[in-house]
């Protein structure tokens, strides 16, 4: 049963608007092994949501993402947990990762204007406590985003009729 | 003026495939399920290598046989897969596509008079290249009851005292057709009895599913005695680089690749570089591909099952060869109506051999968004058919 979760999943991973019917004849079995394999793993958590990929310039928004690094001392007994979590909080937090390297914290935010994301870091995400220092980068262009290419692949040139 | 023509090439059909090409190219909006390569891209780190060999100005010859880091992983690539091993030195020999070395190899073996088995429908190579070699083709038609696979008593019934070699087009364009082991164990045995050699044709090897790829030649006494041809198209998605290889024991390659030295000289040099890292680092990729390919296979089968299309179940290559005699109409009428009425093209089953008529060739190798598309469309057309009755 394994083989049919990971099949799921790297299905769902790509389009996770399929309707069941078609994943069960894609995936060679019947609608309710698929139905109970993803109800399953949802309450496992091995599924945690079903997002949309958006390119929110074409839909013409005000829209503002950045990256920021977040150095914090660790506390005893609870690391990073604390101040991560914390962070976790705020809407406009998208992902939040401890991480190796130069830093601790890493920090996606999305925000409406470059003032809103900036009054975050100074109002918000450097006051706390254990934050040290923090380095904001914001992001002019999105060549490639969950595994998708952004911008617009040249048509294929494959002739229509070969042997 | 004297006829400049030889009288040979004058007397091989034109492809029938090539007609149909024609009608379609006329309909610059018709969808094609009518393609017979991959719509991957070739994976990226193979383009890479490829742009950099370039960058690096590597625009020479190689040896004639291919570059040696190549035949080297060719070699491990074969024994991982097919558990044969070949010496990279001298058992390999890299070609000008797969079919570089159906060419070199009838070439090789040939003598004129000397017969060669091709089991059809198969791809339309296999004939026109033995009579250039003055060989003499023999079909042998495969039936839809037996899975359009090659049987012990269809290739005993068809051997005589002339016949030299035996095409063996598995997994096969058009049918989608697999043997697995036990399928090819008395062909071997039938081989060999009759003292004949096997052209084993693996194009399609990386693509099965369900069962992994048997070669003939990994069968007891059976190396010396096969010719084997795979190659980077259908695999990797390398149709454009014209990239193939033939293995098989020295005292045939050493033949053949006289004809590849005088004729070619070398394969593509920056397709050479850019097909070892597929052979190294590409595994992943080629399973994604094969995932995606079994998909639209499920999802093709379960949609002619549900318009009562009869149609065996193939389990390899990117083709599905549903049988349309119900219809009363040639496979050729049939096709070219549906693109005149519905236009989407396929390839009538007839272009790979007569025995093919009654048939359609629908290749997978499209978007499963395309597939539904073409098949909704099969479906109205179908419908309209059989309610004229």
């Amino acid at each position: 049963m394994e083989d049919i979760r990971k099949q799921i999943l790297k299905y769902l991973e790509k389009n996770s608007r399929v309707d069941l019917g078609e994943l069960a004849v894609l995936m060679g079995t019947d609608e309710v092994t698929i139905a109970n394999e993803i109800a399953q793993m949802e309450k496992e958590k091995i599924i945690c949501g079903y997002h949309t990929l958006i390119d929110w310039d074409k839909a013409g928004e005000e829209h503002v993402n950045a990256l920021i690094e977040v150095r914090v001392t660790p506390r005893r007994d609870q690391g990073f947990d604390k101040t991560a979590e914390r962070i976790c909080n705020y809407p406009e937090v998208t992902a939040v990762y401890l991480i190796s390297g130069g830093y601790d914290l890493l920090v996606t935010l999305e925000g409406k204007t470059l003032q809103e994301v900036s009054r975050f870091v100074s109002g918000k995400l450097s006051p706390i406590e254990d934050v040290i220092s923090t380095s904001t980068y914001f992001i002019l262009k999105k060549y490639k985003d969950h595994g998708t290419i952004m911008f617009k692949k040249n048509k294929s040139e494959r002739m229509l009729v070969t042997p | 003026m004297r006829d400049p023509l030889s009288k040979k090439v004058v007397g091989i059909a034109p492809s029938g495939i090539r007609k149909f090409f024609d009608l379609v190219s006329e309909m610059p909006d018709a969808i094609s399920l009518g393609v017979g390569e991959p719509d991957f891209d070739t994976p990226w780190r193979i383009r890479e290598e490829g742009i950099y060999s370039l960058e690096r100005g590597r625009t020479f010859y190689t040896s004639n046989a291919g570059l040696k880091d190549l035949k080297i992983e060719i070699s491990k690539y074969l024994q991982r897969k097919i558990s044969v091993s070949y010496d990279p030195d001298s058992e390999i020999i890299v070609t000008v596509g797969g079919s570089e070395g159906i060419d070199i190899a009838f070439r090789a073996m040939l003598d004129p008079g000397d017969e060669v088995l091709i089991p059809q429908p198969s791809y339309v190579s296999y004939l026109p290249c033995t009579v250039l070699a003055d060989g003499v083709p023999v079909v042998i038609p495969l039936q839809q009851k037996n899975e359009f696979k090659l049987t012990a008593e269809e290739l005993e019934a068809a051997i005589t005292p002339k016949t030299k070699i035996l095409v063996l087009p598995y997994p096969n364009n058009p049918t989608g057709a697999i043997m697995t082991k036990e399928d090819l164990e008395p062909i071997a045995e039938v081989v060999k009895k009759h003292d004949i050699f096997v052209l084993s044709d693996e194009i399609y090897s990386e693509l099965t599913y369900k069962y992994d790829h048997v070669s003939i030649a990994s069968l007891p006494g059976m190396k010396e005695r096969t010719l084997v041809i795979n190659g980077f198209s259908k695999g990797f998605a390398m149709t454009g680089w014209r990239l193939g290889y033939i293995c098989g024991q020295k005292k045939i390659v050493e033949q053949m690749l006289k004809i590849h030295q005088f004729a070619i000289m070398c394969a593509p040099t920056n397709s050479q570089y850019a097909a070892i890292e597929g052979l190294r680092n590409c595994d992943d990729e080629v399973q994604q591909m094969r995932t995606a390919y079994n998909q639209r296979r499920r999802f093709l089968l379960h949609e002619f099952k549900r318009m009562q299309l009869d149609c065996f179940e193939p389990f390899g290559a990117f083709y599905i060869f549903p049988n349309i005699q119900e219809f009363g109409m040639t496979s050729e009428e049939f096709a070219t109506r549906f693109l005149e009425e519905e236009k989407v093209a396929v390839v009538p089953g007839s272009a790979f051999g007569d025995c093919g008529e009654g048939y359609l060739r629908v290749s997978y190798a499209y978007s499963l968004e395309d597939l539904k598309e073409a098949i909704g469309r099969l479906g109205h057309f179908i419908d309209r058919l059989r309610n004229q009755d």
